[in-house]
């Protein structure tokens, strides 16, 4: 208990000299109390009346526990949240840090806490969370993660160890989220998309599962979403789509957002608006939702909650500049590449883009993935692209071998000097969506903000 | 130079396919169809019969461990034989990482009996315990090479294979003797990823040369405009110094 209290003084010390230099303070305070009191990630969180949430998954886990954070606050909880996407074992420390007293006592009473996939498996054991939600596993930044298969591995071997009294949240539409029920003790609750109308027959390139996760042979689908999300079964073992305990019957899309029909969890309402694009973010509503029910709050509290969302730092966050609107899409795998652009490309306009394409650990050192990201749909309907970052000529060549002549391409170096360049190409009133990899976003962010267009991003 | 075209066999697609290995097969076309030349592309999945006669250049990509067992049995069946046949009759052959190590004799597991590769290369692969991660800078005879490796297999190289090329970053066939990839014939293998072709076009061509050459006779490709693929090579490669 001592340890704590001096853990976290050493931490709330940090934090306080981060700050008052004016810099963000979202991760050393949680090294530095990590350093002088390993457990303090238990100790932490072991008072929290309504106990702990971890939202984990490749692609949606930032915007998922955003959305579950604003639903139990409109229950009238008091979430302890790691809301900056620090999501990193230091990350989760730092901000239950930030939200506890001197001694260590937490001042909220339930925890949502963000939690990097590959982290997961060493978090989970510490923390015996009372619900784990998985909202889907693609393939990341292979440098660091490694393989899919034996990130996965990982994740259901941390789960076997989970208490009875854990619910897991799954994506039923995953067949290696799926999988990872097999080894639980406890409850499982699955969502998915019922609506037959969503998705297509044809296998995606970018497909991480063509095997079955039980017993390796051939995946059938009779529906793929995003690669291999969608409606799947086993043809040799039986393993097969789990039923939904919350699903979406109806799914319609607009550039505004999207409306879901609910079927399963004594569906009370029957529709849900969630006011982002795109169809990686219904999943991302279903997930929350159906975590939120599981901790026993309302169908209807939820939804009220979800119409009045708001995204967070380069999930969709609409910026003003110049009488420009800067959407700010923040891009770092395959699938979610893919997924933005989908969601861009329902719109039906012709994007005038920013892209930034950053090598740093944060991004995934290896650019590689970009070749598998499909840009060939994209580039037929790109009015002008602006590339910037520490690869932008990986990037620009990338937009070349989809397409796209050069006479639409502009490589600037320096994020002042690109925002200054797509900002002039385009017409005021118009619109300029930025996809950029996560640092590279951070610095166009703070670009923007010593142009006076937006807020530090930690200061949300 | 009309008329030409190109046959590409894309070699488990669906299994072989991670770190980008697919930009490879896109250089490859778009390098042929802005010279004219007629491009094919067709997928071998396992299980299906490998027609020896119909390709011109092959493409084997890496897998994850799990894609990387089906395929080891696909080609240990029938199919292994027919991939030779196709090469012995001339086909090209571009391999990386895992497509590399299974076109090798073995791959040698830590604590497993010696999984049987097709024998195209005269290499061997034995399990490593360090993973070799990062930039990789190699010195070949056409020019550098740039990409980014992500193995822990050390491959190394029978009498019958040449090193690709000397590493100047990174780790490459094995850490230990500072060479990369192998060519026997008109068959490669490395362990670049990044994707590889895009930005070292020298290389993509001298494949389409090769590959052109097994229907058509000796061919001289038209130049290309290579000044973005030039810039991409020339940034990476300051990055694989700066960050290895």
């Amino acid at each position: 208990m001592i340890r704590t209290a001096l853990a976290v003084s050493a931490g709330k010390l940090t934090r306080i000299a981060l700050t008052t230099s004016g810099r963000g303070a979202t991760a050393l305070p949680g090294l530095v109390a990590l350093a002088v009191d390993p457990g303090a990630l238990r100790s932490l969180t072991a008072p929290l009346e309504h106990g702990a949430v971890c939202v984990s998954g490749t692609n949606g886990k930032t915007t998922t526990s955003r959305m579950l954070s604003d639903i139990v606050r409109a229950a009238g909880w008091s979430p302890v949240h790691n809301r900056s996407g620090s999501n990193l074992d230091r990350g989760l420390v730092a901000a239950l840090l930030a939200d506890s007293t001197w001694t260590g006592s937490p001042r909220g009473n339930v925890g949502i806490l963000e939690v990097d996939e590959a982290t997961l498996p060493g978090v989970v054991g510490r923390l015996a969370p009372r619900v784990v939600v998985v909202t889907n596993l693609f393939r990341d930044q292979l440098d660091r993660y490694f393989e899919l298969d034996a990130l996965a591995k990982r994740i259901a071997a941390a789960v076997a160890t989970l208490p009875e009294a854990t619910t897991l949240v799954l994506n039923a539409d995953d067949p290696i989220v799926a999988s990872l029920a097999e080894g639980h003790r406890g409850p499982v609750s699955y969502f998915g998309v019922d609506d037959p109308s969503v998705g297509g027959t044809v296998p995606q390139s970018i497909s991480d599962a063509t095997r079955c996760p039980r017993c390796g042979k051939p995946l059938v689908y009779r529906r793929v979403i995003l690669a291999h999300v969608g409606d799947w079964s086993c043809s040799s073992c039986g393993f097969a789509r789990p039923a939904r305990d919350l699903a979406a019957a109806t799914v319609t899309l607009d550039a505004a957002g999207t409306v879901l029909r609910i079927a399963g969890a004594g569906a009370a309402v029957d529709a849900v608006t969630v006011p982002l694009p795109g169809l990686y973010n219904a999943y991302n509503a279903l997930a929350a939702l159906l975590a939120a029910s599981v901790l026993g709050i309302g169908l209807t509290t939820a939804t009220r909650a979800l119409a009045a969302f708001r995204p967070a730092f380069g999930r969709l966050e609409i910026v003003e500049a110049e009488g420009r609107t800067l959407r700010l899409m923040l891009v770092k795998n395959p699938a979610g590449f893919n997924a933005a652009i989908g969601a861009l490309l329902e719109t039906g306009r012709r994007p005038r883009l920013l892209a930034a394409l950053n090598d740093r650990d944060a991004d995934g050192r290896d650019v590689s993935w970009i070749w598998d990201a499909d840009f060939e749909s994209l580039a037929p309907r790109v009015e002008h692209a602006v590339i910037t970052g520490l690869r932008a000529r990986d990037l620009a060549l990338r937009f070349k071998y989809a397409g796209v002549d050069a006479a639409r391409l502009d490589v600037i170096d320096g994020w002042t000097a690109a925002l200054e360049r797509v900002i002039g190409q385009t017409p005021a009133g118009e619109e300029i969506v930025v996809v950029a990899t996560y640092t590279a976003m951070l610095a166009l962010r703070d670009a923007l903000a010593d142009l006076g267009h937006v807020g530090r991003f930690w200061e949300d | 130079m009309g008329a030409m075209d190109l046959r590409i066999v894309h070699l488990y697609p669906d299994l072989m396919s991670i770190y980008g290995d697919r930009g490879n097969v896109i250089a490859l076309e778009q390098r042929a169809r802005w010279r004219d030349i007629a491009v094919d592309v067709r997928a071998h999945r396992a299980g299906d019969d490998l027609d020896p006669e119909w390709g011109d250049l092959y493409f084997f990509g890496g897998g994850q461990d799990q894609g990387q067992d089906v395929v080891g049995a696909d080609l240990q069946g029938p199919n292994g034989a027919r991939l030779k046949e196709a090469i012995a009759s001339g086909a090209t052959v571009l391999s990386i990482c895992g497509g590399y190590q299974l076109l090798g004799h073995e791959y040698v597991p830590e604590a497993a009996p010696p999984i049987p590769g097709v024998g195209a290369l005269d290499v061997r692969t034995v399990a490593g315990k360090r993973r070799y991660v990062g930039n990789l800078l190699v010195e070949a005879d056409g020019g550098t090479l740039v990409g980014f490796e992500n193995h822990s297999g050390k491959t190394y190289l029978g009498p019958a294979a040449r090193p690709l090329g000397r590493v100047l970053v990174g780790g490459g066939n094995n850490g230990e003797d500072k060479t990369e990839g192998a060519v026997q014939g008109k068959v490669i293998g490395c362990y670049l990823h990044g994707s590889l072709l895009p930005k070292n076009p020298w290389l993509a061509d001298r494949l389409l040369t090769w590959a052109l050459e097994r229907r058509h006779g000796a061919v001289t490709l038209t130049p290309l405009d290579d000044t973005a693929e030039s810039l991409a090579r020339d940034q990476a490669t300051a990055v694989a110094r700066a960050r290895p």
